[in-house]
């Protein structure tokens, strides 16, 4: 699902950014998607930002959320804990079908009315809790937003009672908290996240929807005026949306990318051929984000009209969270410092990752602060920002998880050379977009303009048409990957049981893919912790995590 | 150089399969024991349900913490805010809710001896059951009275913020009870076909439990607030 998702994605922003490099220029068939959005198959503005809010809707919650969270917890978690599945299987098959009903609801907006909302991906009210008054889209467009997002917050809500379940309960014998892989307690600790998060949007949104369809004012304020129409409701406050939404809204960053930095951890160690600097600091770290990805949520409103000394209290810890992310970045590059990394598509995305994630991060300590904030909040700065440090990020957490985990989930190899190809398009494509997107903030571009022809602006519409350019390539290199996980899927060299020689319990499968009951119907008894290798005077190079062979290192955990 | 190579010592754990969950005696459920002793049972971590009430119970508080602080924010700067007396009824439905889950307590206890071997010696164990169960429907009806009355006042959903939280609080709090309804159902079924898990009962009671804790904190909040 989230495959079919991620290439609307990329389609609707392909179609968002040839408008804002060449605008008017018509795009063949855009018609069929907005009669009245597309005149002669030209943008009108109204459509740009329907487009955007379904890109980000779609990407936010329709990938990032479900392909590193939900895919791949859902395959790994279990076998990784060495449990025959989850303890509530009906809430899984729940789960999914839910989750894809709410997906089915959001595309289904664009062949609705006057089409999908276009508020943004925050819905900011009150121009989406009034109705048609707001512009075309806010009247069943954000009902159906509403919807989908409610159904959405229902799926990921069992999902994470699941995960939670599986990793506290179902632990097979020996297999102490400690000894879970890093993969295991990122998704454990986003579970965590996921529940308190999505169960604060679930109900705003369902304030939301009511003030659309029961004539409540939960958002919207007294006596406003929109396109020249007194509106009925009274007295409701605009800001509330934006504490709920934040409230959810910062903690689903770390949603989408803490799966990310496990699943990186979890590839990287077998290719150093040696454990993290430390597995509990790393344990620790990742907690400490998404305890404190709660207390910062503030940052996103400091030009919202927040008091100001909410500001700055919102502010500090804003800039104590950049602590556990950098002695996680350090616990990586320390670990890689010296180590002879074995060069393949997974390992170079697990790089990928650390570059995009220090890139997007350092720009976050500019945002961080509310002067410097004020500056750039509403430019592509912040577009630049988000997008390497949550989206792309994220995106090359999930390519390394697919390139390594390929060979367990369908027993073949995935082709190295067309995967490292891919790797350096998109790795060079992704900065050629979003680095210049920095520049253009600083010199004031400002986001969400679906043209810049008429003023000072004028002059960046080269860069614009340059970045558009690398999008539609980057994109278009994405067709190698496609292709290579359909063609290895069917065609692949056979994988043998154990390819990349790691200990995790995983590579224990009696087969790949791994039988129904994952292990054959005798489970594993574990004996170390996940990541022993090189350890001096063990049989081998590694040991598995099965294997009962005694080994004398003060690193193992119990 | 000559170098010894050690042959790698073996650290035996014993009998490492693990028994099925939820099987053998501590659990009840009366079907196959697969294999390993009932000590090994007892080691294991406890059930997965007893886990996940508690974390679906952490959700579930999280939502009504949200719509709290929605109704905090929302008052703190009403001009519109109609207050009203809560309809009478509501200490009714209170009174039936708290009595349901002093009757779901007499019920486990007879379920439980009945599971445990005491079948001839307890009598329709499911009876407490039943009690707690339409206790928990008269509540519901009770609620919806509780929505008529005041409808009848003037007072819809979309009349004040005042109203607009009542019902959204009281409408949520009875869907989540309609499903601790359904858990109910679930639980006496499996005791007809005595399949029923000892952690399956547990979990339908805490849940149950909760639903009045959680009635009482809505009471008092929607008493305080409106």
């Amino acid at each position: 699902m989230a495959f079919v998702a991620v290439l609307v994605g990329i389609v609707l922003s392909w179609l968002m950014r040839i408008h804002l490099g060449w605008t008017n220029v018509p795009i063949p068939g855009l018609h069929l998607l907005s009669a009245n959005g597309a005149p002669g198959n030209v943008m009108t503005p109204e459509f740009y930002l329907q487009l955007m809010t379904m890109h980000a809707t779609i990407m936010v919650f329709f990938v990032l959320t479900t392909a590193p969270f939900a895919a791949f917890g859902n395959y790994f978690l279990p076998i990784q804990v060495g449990a025959e599945d989850m303890p509530f299987p009906r809430f899984n098959m729940m789960s999914f079908w839910i989750t894809f009903s709410g997906f089915l609801v959001l595309v289904s907006s664009f062949f609705v009315g006057d089409g999908p909302t276009l508020g943004g991906w925050t819905q900011y009210a009150p121009l989406s809790a009034i109705g048609t008054a707001g512009g075309p889209g806010e009247g069943t467009g954000v009902v159906l937003w509403a919807v989908s997002i409610t159904l959405f917050c229902i799926g990921q809500l069992l999902g994470s009672l699941n995960f939670i379940t599986t990793t506290l309960d179902m632990r097979t014998r020996g297999m102490s908290l400690w000894r879970l892989p890093l993969s295991v307690w990122a998704w454990f600790i986003t579970s965590v996240m996921g529940l308190t998060a999505f169960a604060v949007l679930m109900p705003a949104c369902i304030l939301l929807i009511l003030d659309h369809v029961a004539g409540t004012s939960f958002f919207v304020p007294s006596n406003l005026v929109v396109n020249d129409q007194l509106l009925p409701h009274s007295g409701g406050s605009t800001l509330l949306w934006q504490h709920l939404f934040w409230f959810f809204g910062h903690p689903e960053v770390y949603i989408a990318i803490v799966p990310g930095m496990g699943i990186v951890s979890h590839v990287l160690i077998p290719n150093m051929r040696r454990p993290l600097l430390s597995h509990r600091v790393m344990i620790y770290s990742m907690g400490a984000l998404a305890v404190l990805s709660y207390m910062v949520y503030g940052h996103h409103m400091f030009v919202s009209g927040m008091n100001p000394v909410s500001s700055i209290v919102f502010s500090f810890p804003t800039l104590i969270i950049t602590i556990p992310a950098t002695i996680i970045v350090l616990i990586w590059l320390g670990s890689l410092y010296g180590s002879r990394l074995r060069i393949n598509t997974a390992s170079l995305f697990a790089l990928g990752f650390i570059s995009m994630f220090i890139s997007g991060g350092v720009s976050g300590f500019f945002l961080a602060q509310p002067s410097i904030d004020i500056l750039l909040h509403g430019t592509y700065f912040v577009v630049g920002h988000f997008h390497m440090v949550m989206g792309v990020a994220a995106m090359f957490g999930i390519f390394a998880g697919t390139y390594f985990w390929f060979p367990k989930m369908y027993g073949r190899m995935m082709n190295e050379t067309i995967g490292k190809v891919h790797f350096w398009l998109t790795f060079v494509g992704t900065y050629a977009i979003f680095m210049p997107f920095h520049y253009l903030g600083l010199a004031g571009v400002v986001r969400r303009y679906q043209a810049f022809a008429p003023d000072y602006m004028q002059r960046y519409v080269p860069v614009h048409q340059a970045i558009t350019v690398a999008a539609l390539l980057t994109g278009a290199a994405q067709l190698l990957f496609v292709y290579n996980v359909i063609h290895s899927r069917f065609w692949g060299k056979p994988a043998p049981d154990n390819p990349w020689q790691a200990t995790s319990l995983e590579w224990s499968t009696p087969s790949s893919p791994p039988p129904f009951d994952n292990f054959g119907g005798k489970l594993p008894v574990v004996y170390h912790d996940p990541y022993q290798y090189g350890v001096e005077g063990s049989s081998g190079d590694y040991v598995m995590q099965t294997s009962p062979e005694q080994i004398h290192t003060k690193s193992d955990e119990k | 150089m000559a170098t010894t190579v050690h042959p790698p010592t073996i650290n035996k754990i014993e009998n490492p399969s693990r028994p099925q969950s939820g099987s053998g005696n501590g659990g009840w459920r009366p079907l196959v024991p697969s294999g390993g002793d009932s000590r090994s049972v007892q080691e294991y971590a406890p059930p997965p349900s007893s886990t996940g009430i508690w974390v679906a119970l952490a959700g579930i508080s999280m939502t009504f913490a949200a719509l709290t602080s929605a109704l905090i924010v929302r008052r703190g700067g009403a001009v519109d805010w109609r207050h009203f007396t809560l309809p009478s009824i509501l200490y009714l439905n209170s009174v039936l809710l708290l009595a349901s889950s002093a009757t779901l307590e007499f019920g486990r206890k007879r379920v439980a001896a009945y599971m445990g071997g005491l079948k001839e010696t307890v009598q329709h164990p499911a009876r407490w059951l039943y009690v707690t169960f339409s206790l928990g429907l008269l509540f519901v009806i009770g609620q919806y009275m509780a929505w008529r009355e005041l409808s009848a006042q003037g007072l819809y959903l979309a009349t004040s913020p005042s109203s607009s939280f009542f019902y959204v609080f009281t409408a949520g709090h009875a869907l989540h009870v309609l499903g601790g309804l359904g858990g109910l159902i679930r639980v006496s079924r499996k005791l007809n076909h005595l399949n029923l898990r000892r952690s399956t009962l547990d979990a339908t009671a805490r849940y149950w439990h909760f639903m009045g804790v959680l009635w009482v904190y809505l009471l008092v909040l929607l008493w305080m607030k409106l």
